[in-house]
């Protein structure tokens, strides 16, 4: 069975030279889709991505992460909608590139798709109020 | 059929007023008709949740022991500065106005993170902010610092006073050039990458009584979650400009100056806003009562999104440039279809003035209205209409010889 997900991968300092992501495309076939990076020598590094390849495979690679010591999260976590602050106004969904951000045409208030979230977070700063928020 | 304010109140005491919102209307004129509309119902709600510069408080903080002369000297709010031009202890905070230490657009787009609105949106939550004067001393007022923590609830005074809010009518702003820009209306994409509007449309306050003939000096209304009133009319308050046939203005005309008691009013409803590259501001809701004294009145309220019109303007040429060219123009229901056509391109459409949280500005208004909790007043002057041939001057710059 073919399992897609999208991660965050946070790398200790110390992992960061080492060629993780080559294993996981060696070792365990997975096809890799790299949303966002941020890897720098001797500093923790953030990669986002959507990983796709068989379900054995998909938890195989996962499997070797973790035992390496990468932390894993699901993306859906990463950019949230602080509801108290989000105003509904609609500034966000023209900036949003994937739609996850998008108005109901008859309540009027803006709906977040976490599902179609990539994180690209172009709307952290281009909301009004400041309502979303990414948690790394 | 005319009825006057007073009939309207002594109904709204016995708890027989017949209120409906600004949205609500449109549909019970296209069932009942104007006539039997209007000997129906008592008053029309409206309102509106946007971005509104112009808006700012004054306080009076009370004297200090021994005492100091804020006037003159510097004060800060949470590092915001404060106006400090008056009186000892009276100052005036700005929507816009950010820390000295702000990087502003240093790196452009700067975030502007935090200013005036959001110092009234703390003060307004009840939350501690930080006060800190510098001030050069006189033989009554000696003292020269103070850094305090002070509160809403410990002040004499604490007034939301605006002096440019619900506009009646806005542009649709969008941006022509190859570079995305960052503006008050919002992140604007390259070649007609999105369009964006704020104006509640069919539901805005002085859109549904174009004339201003039952809006005035005096006109008690819900202001940031509380009850003020109108003060004035609005800075740039333009009658004049473009009209459909219908009454209805085509561009950002009429204006309204209001004030309120601060301490009543609600963090929901004042809210510290940051337009990335541009700065910081406060979005605020107001909603405004209309009472139906006739049907000529209840005909303005049944105004609907798709016979409103504004106009369109590029905001990387025209608007920078003061030029009073437009792009085009399209109505409101247009605009909240998502989508408009433009120079043979299908743009976006986004919106910085909340539709659903007017709704519940107008929705609150008509709930304070049925309990009694809420009465109309007489306005005790008019607006300028469009007789008083009012004109929105520019600057006229004339150089300073040496």
């Amino acid at each position: 069975m073919a399992i897609s997900k999208r991660v965050v991968l946070h790398f200790p300092s110390r992992m960061v030279e080492q060629p993780i992501i080559y294993r996981l495309v060696k070792d365990y076939n997975l096809v890799l889709n790299i949303l966002k990076a941020s890897v720098t020598p001797k500093e923790e590094g953030i990669m986002v991505l959507e990983l796709s390849g068989a379900r054995a495979d998909y938890d195989g690679g996962i499997r070797y992460l973790q035992e390496a010591g990468v932390k894993i999260q699901s993306l859906g976590q990463d950019i949230m909608r602080n509801d108290a602050r989000c105003t509904h106004c609609g500034a966000c969904v023209v900036i949003c590139p994937t739609g996850a951000l998008a108005l109901d045409p008859k309540s009027r208030m803006v709906d977040f798709n976490e599902d179609k979230c990539t994180a690209c977070e172009l709307c952290v700063l281009a909301c009004p109020p400041r309502a979303m928020e990414v948690y790394f | 059929m005319i009825k006057t304010i007073a009939e309207i109140n002594e109904k709204i005491g016995k708890g027989q007023a017949v209120v409906v919102n600004a949205e609500e209307v449109i549909g019970l004129v296209a069932k009942k008709g104007v006539a039997r509309a209007a000997r129906e119902v008592d008053v029309v709600t409206t309102g509106t949740f946007g971005p509104m510069c112009s808006s700012g408080a004054y306080f009076n903080l009370g004297h200090s022991r021994p005492r100091i002369k804020v006037g003159g000297g510097r004060a800060y709010l949470n590092d915001v500065p404060v106006y400090p031009g008056l009186a000892a202890v009276d100052i005036f905070l700005g929507a816009t106005a950010i820390p000295d230490d702000d990087p502003r657009n240093r790196i452009h787009p700067g975030p502007f993170n935090y200013g005036g609105g959001h110092v009234i949106e703390e003060l307004v939550a009840g939350k501690d902010v930080r006060l800190v004067v510098s001030a050069y001393g006189t033989d009554c007022y000696p003292r020269k610092r103070l850094e305090t923590w002070i509160n809403i609830k410990d002040l004499n005074e604490a007034v939301l006073f605006n002096v440019r809010n619900a506009y009646q009518n806005y542009n649709v702003a969008v941006n022509l050039s190859d570079k995305t820009i960052y503006t008050y209306m919002g992140v604007l994409k390259p070649k007609l990458g999105n369009a964006n509007y704020c104006s509640a449309g069919q539901l805005s306050p002085l859109l549904n009584d174009p004339y201003y003939k039952t809006i005035g000096i005096g006109t008690r209304l819900f202001l940031g979650g509380g009850m003020g009133y109108i003060a004035w009319h609005g800075t740039q308050h333009n009658p004049d400009a473009l009209r459909s046939a219908d009454g209805v203005p085509r561009r950002g005309a009429g204006t309204l100056a209001v004030i309120g008691d601060l301490k009543q009013m609600s963090p929901r409803w004042l809210v510290g806003t940051s337009m990335l590259g541009y700065g910081s501001t406060l979005t605020v809701g107001i909603g405004v009562p209309i009472p139906i004294l006739s049907e000529e009145i209840l005909r303005y309220t049944a105004v609907k999104d798709e016979d409103i019109f504004a106009a369109i303007v590029d905001y990387s040429g025209s608007y920078p440039q003061m030029s009073p060219d437009v792009v085009g123009e399209v109505s409101y229901g247009e605009l909240k279809s998502g989508r408009i056509s433009l120079k043979g391109k299908q743009v976006p459409t986004a919106s910085l003035s909340s539709y659903s949280r007017a709704v519940e500005i107008a929705n609150t208004l008509k709930d304070w209205i049925v309990k009694g909790e809420f009465l109309l007043t007489e306005p005790v002057a008019p607006l300028p209409g469009v007789e008083e041939g009012i004109t929105f001057k520019p600057l006229k710059e004339r150089p300073i010889e040496e």
